[in-house]
């Protein structure tokens, strides 16, 4: 049972050739979604000065359409601002979506290169691991640990991270596993080089970039992760996120579709951007996948 | 009964079209056995694809020339027609037999398929086991119903010319059929490409780099060069005397029982892109005797030489090998 | 058989693992683990002190894990006291639904993805290849659940065509064939918002292993035996093209499952997911752990087929 559950990040090589950075800026789509990111983060990080209003707080004026005065994207049914809590939805979008993909990546980089490198019964039994957990069905294990153990911000990270680290841990494992037969490494080892440093110095670096393509798909699996525990209204409650907007909003479909729109558009096109994103690079990387007729 | 006659094979790339086969001529008699030899770049390959009219890109046409086939001349058939020809007057195996058979499929399946698609169905499995029994494979039923996987290289090779051989066809065509193999099964293949030859009275066109292949194997021999062909000759009277500085350098590169690791030789440079071909001859810039103002002016025509043979090299016979200068 | 048999040997240590992990979140979750095992609902003193004595609770711990392990094993999942009802029978009377539902999902997701793929790879470059790229990204990037929101408000309240909430008319359900056409009218939306992100990616697995197939060099040695371009793609292609298709259909199933419990809730669907989403609300824990059980097994079992499938297909699996 080895095939992977993000097929994306499987054809990703170990080649870093070069003009890498120059056929990525080639590539228009991959600078629109590099741009929308951008434009996500800015105002993720500005939020208390381009929300104009306080998302928690509702007013007086409940199920405002957009195009309202004071509220363009319009109100929910407590009359908080869609925009506002849009804004501030991003902040716990992005932060689950990065934090989680820097936890999952490190473990998958930690295990992986263990693996790869030692091989024998350390490579056997952390792949069967590795394996076990790739079976784990991602999204019903969260919710129930989630439900079972409280929510919170930092909670959902660290399921998150937990459950998605195997994808980065099988690539490093292949590339290292391979880097290792290569000739540089055995100078480096002939050359009196320890193994903490041969893996640091002379392995890692050369895998550095099929970890970044998983890494961008992984922060777009978490976010998406993350929205379906924010429906479930497992999210934090503390905090305004896009998922539970989304829960708020189907109540109210009939009445109030902006309350919907929104925040899912606002998942769908960041998620996207993190997909090309992933895409762009690892064509980038591999650009015979793209010029092979 | 083959006769290629100034062929020409274009790919595009992009908006540009690259000539990569140049004004090809050459014939193949039944029972006789041509090579075509060349370095990876020279066309030889691109040559053969062009006798089925089938490329291994979908960028590649032939631009130019005919190919009679026992009195029929194949440019201009439909697709339907061409598909005729395949697999039942011309046969083709291919270097890597491992990536040129059907993973999924058993050999004895694939053998059959050349009988299938030419709507041989009745008997197709007796013949097959006939086919894969006069390529000397052990117990042809058992082999039949093995996966490629489970064969050896050698075993897969003798599967691709049983294929290719299943409607007997006049004329064999072999790309690189040995490069893949180990040497001792090398002998093999090459011993059993002769024997097909003599007793189905077939002809072959062998496609190679290795002049020792063709030494032991073909009559006659075209040395191309850069997508055009730069000599031709029998098979001995090249060995003995070559004409052409760059037949004189292969020969040169062979390894014969007299060399050592001191005097290995190998022709210095490598093979222009159809992008940039020099003008005049062909192989000027890599020319040990070339001399300006003769060689890098107009591309020199193929000539007849007296005492059988023809080449393109305008200081034809002035050295016995160009690169040692020995007149 | 042997592939098989081995197969199996490697789907039980797997299985095992699951039913432990599940033993560790009861026993590692804050607070008394009767309450994960009975659910936060008042229960008859009695109930609690039968359920403490059962698993062992006053016991050392893998004690408790042998008990654990004996219920699972007899298919005894508890009791909810929020339904009144014994867990497994709970789950056995909503299974039908899901199981409409994601196979209805599936099979959408696998034909129109496959269709997708192949058309996309036949004519690789125009604008179709354009159009079934789109689809891919944008498949695998919305959240299913809201793309249900947008099916119901498109096609329940802007335009009133289909249904929005649950699997059959309330009041005067018409009988026979009519109840049948009845049903597909409120599956129809839930099956297309729990294919999508499914279809996305087969569509783009089926196309890039066709454009790999396709490049092949037994393709060209086929073409050069005579054998048509139909008989290409039905002998060699598409047969090649199947086993890497396969495999991500069957291993992505999870995807199917998960998506459920989200599309189910959208859509009022009276199934596991449904059921999955009121036990969370209701912290009616044995239902929730059984649910997490019955799914964890589903996807090893869905695994497990999809190997033997793949070896069926390609004989070089397994014996490297």
């Amino acid at each position: 049972m080895s095939a992977p559950l993000n097929p994306q990040a499987e054809a990703i090589a170990t080649s870093r050739g070069p003009g890498f950075l120059r056929r990525l800026c080639r590539s228009r789509t991959a600078m629109l979604a590099l741009g929308f990111i951008g434009l996500v983060i800015l105002l993720a990080a500005l939020a208390p000065f381009v929300a104009g209003h306080d998302p928690m707080v509702g007013g007086d004026d409940a199920m405002l359409p957009p195009l309202s005065p004071g509220h363009w994207l319009g109100t929910d049914d407590l009359g908080r601002d869609v925009w506002a809590q849009t804004v501030y939805g991003a902040r716990v979008s992005l932060m689950v979506g990065l934090v989680t993909a820097l936890f999952a990546v490190s473990i998958g980089v930690v295990v992986g290169g263990l693996a790869g490198y030692y091989g024998g019964w350390v490579d056997t039994v952390l792949m069967r691991v590795s394996e076990f957990f790739q079976t784990l069905p991602r999204f019903v294990l969260a919710l129930i640990v989630i439900a079972l153990f409280g929510s919170g911000l930092w909670k959902v990270i660290f399921v998150i991270a937990i459950l998605s680290w195997p994808q980065t841990a099988r690539l490093v494992r292949a590339s290292v596993s391979s880097l290792r037969q290569q000739p540089f490494v055995d100078a480096a080892r002939v050359g009196g080089m320890g193994d903490r440093a041969l893996l640091l110095r002379e392995i890692l670096p050369n895998v550095a970039a099929p970890i970044i393509v998983t890494g961008s798909l992984d922060v777009a699996a978490a976010i998406l992760l993350e929205a379906g525990l924010g429906f479930f209204g497992l999210g934090d409650p503390n905090h305004i996120s896009w998922g539970s907007m989304l829960n708020e909003a189907q109540q109210y479909l009939r009445i109030a579709w902006w309350m919907s729109l929104f925040p899912g558009l606002a998942i769908a096109l960041t998620v996207l951007s993190f997909n090309v994103l992933g895409d762009a690079l690892n064509d980038a990387l591999n650009p015979r996948s793209r010029v092979r007729s | 009964m083959l006769e290629v006659r100034d062929l020409s094979v274009e790919i595009a790339a992009g908006r540009e079209k690259l000539r990569v086969v140049e004004g090809v001529s050459f014939s193949v008699g039944r029972g006789e056995a041509v090579g075509l030899v060349g370095e990876s770049g020279s066309g030889k390959s691109m040559s053969a694809f062009a006798i089925l009219n089938l490329f291994p890109s979908p960028h590649a046409r032939i631009a130019g020339g005919d190919i009679w086939l026992e009195g029929r001349n194949l440019r201009g058939l439909s697709a339907r027609e061409w598909r005729g020809v395949r697999g039942a007057q011309i046969g083709m195996v291919f270097q890597d037999p491992s990536s040129y058979l059907d993973p999924l499929i058993p050999v004895g399946r694939q053998v059959a398929e050349t009988l299938r698609a030419h709507g041989r169905n009745e008997g197709a499995e007796a013949r097959v086991l006939e086919l894969l029994d006069l390529m000397e494979l052990p117990s042809p039923a058992e082999v039949a119903r093995k996966y490629p996987h489970e064969l050896s290289g050698g075993m897969r090779q003798r599967i691709l010319i049983a294929a290719a051989l299943a409607l007997r066809p006049a004329l064999l065509i072999a790309d690189e059929p040995t490069t893949a193999l180990d040497v001792t099964v090398q002998a093999g293949i090459l011993d059993l490409l002769t024997r097909l030859r003599v007793e189905l009275d077939l002809g072959i066109l062998l496609i190679t780099h290795d002049l020792g292949v063709v030494a032991e194997t073909c009559q006659q021999v075209h040395v191309m060069y850069a997508g055009t062909i730069v000599e031709q000759n029998e098979v001995g009277a090249l060995f003995r005397q070559p004409r052409h500085p760059y037949s004189q350098g292969l020969l040169g590169s062979m390894l014969g029982p007299d060399s050592r690791a001191g005097n290995l030789f190998s022709i210095p440079g490598s093979v222009p892109g159809a992008r940039d071909m020099p003008a005049g001859c062909r192989f000027h810039p890599r020319c040990p005797i070339f001399q300006p103002g003769l060689c890098d002016t107009g591309e020199p025509a193929l000539v007849d030489r007296t005492g059988g043979g023809s080449d393109r090299c305008r200081r034809s016979g002035e050295f016995d090998n160009a690169w040692r200068r020995t007149a | 058989m042997w592939f098989v048999a081995r197969r199996l040997l490697h789907a039980v240590p797997l299985l095992f693992c699951v039913v432990v992990l599940n033993f560790v979140l009861i026993a590692a979750t804050p607070g008394d683990p009767v309450t994960i095992l009975v659910g936060d609902f008042p229960a008859p003193p009695g109930y609690v002190e039968q359920v403490k004595r059962e698993f062992g609770l006053d016991q050392p711990i893998y004690v408790q894990l042998m008990r654990y392990l004996g219920h699972v094993l007899t298919g005894d999942l508890g009791y909810s006291f929020a339904n009144r009802q014994p867990v497994s029978t709970l789950i056995l009377g909503r299974l039908a639904a899901t199981l409409e539902l994601t196979l209805t999902a599936l099979l959408l997701a696998s034909l129109l993805g496959i269709a997708l793929g192949m058309l996309a790879a036949r004519w690789r470059g125009s604008w179709l290849d354009s159009g079934v790229q789109g689809i891919a990204s944008t498949g695998y990037s919305i959240p299913d659940f809201w793309l249900g929101q947008l099916l119901i408000l498109v096609f329940s309240i802007w335009l009133g065509w289909l249904p929005s909430q649950g699997n059959m008319s309330v009041r005067g359900a018409p009988e026979g064939f009519a109840g049948f056409l009845d049903h597909l009218r409120y599956l129809l939306l839930p099956a297309l918002a729990l294919s999508f992100r499914y279809l996305a990616l087969i569509a783009r697995i089926t196309r890039a292993a066709m454009l790999e197939v396709l490049s092949a060099d037994f393709i060209l040695a086929a073409r050069s035996r005579g054998a048509s371009e139909t008989s290409v793609m039905i002998t060699h292609a598409l047969r090649n093209a199947a086993a890497p298709v396969i495999t991500v259909i069957g291993y992505n199933l999870g995807f199917i499952l998960a998506g459920s419990a989200l599309i189910e809730t959208v859509f009022g669907w009276p199934g596991i997911g449904r059921l999955l989403f009121d036990s969370i609300s209701r912290r009616d824990y044995p239902v929730m752990m059984a649910i997490l059980l019955m799914v964890s097994v589903t996807v090893v079992l869905a695994n497990l087929a999809t190997d033997i499938l793949h070896r069926a297909i390609d004989p070089r699996v397994g014996d490297r």
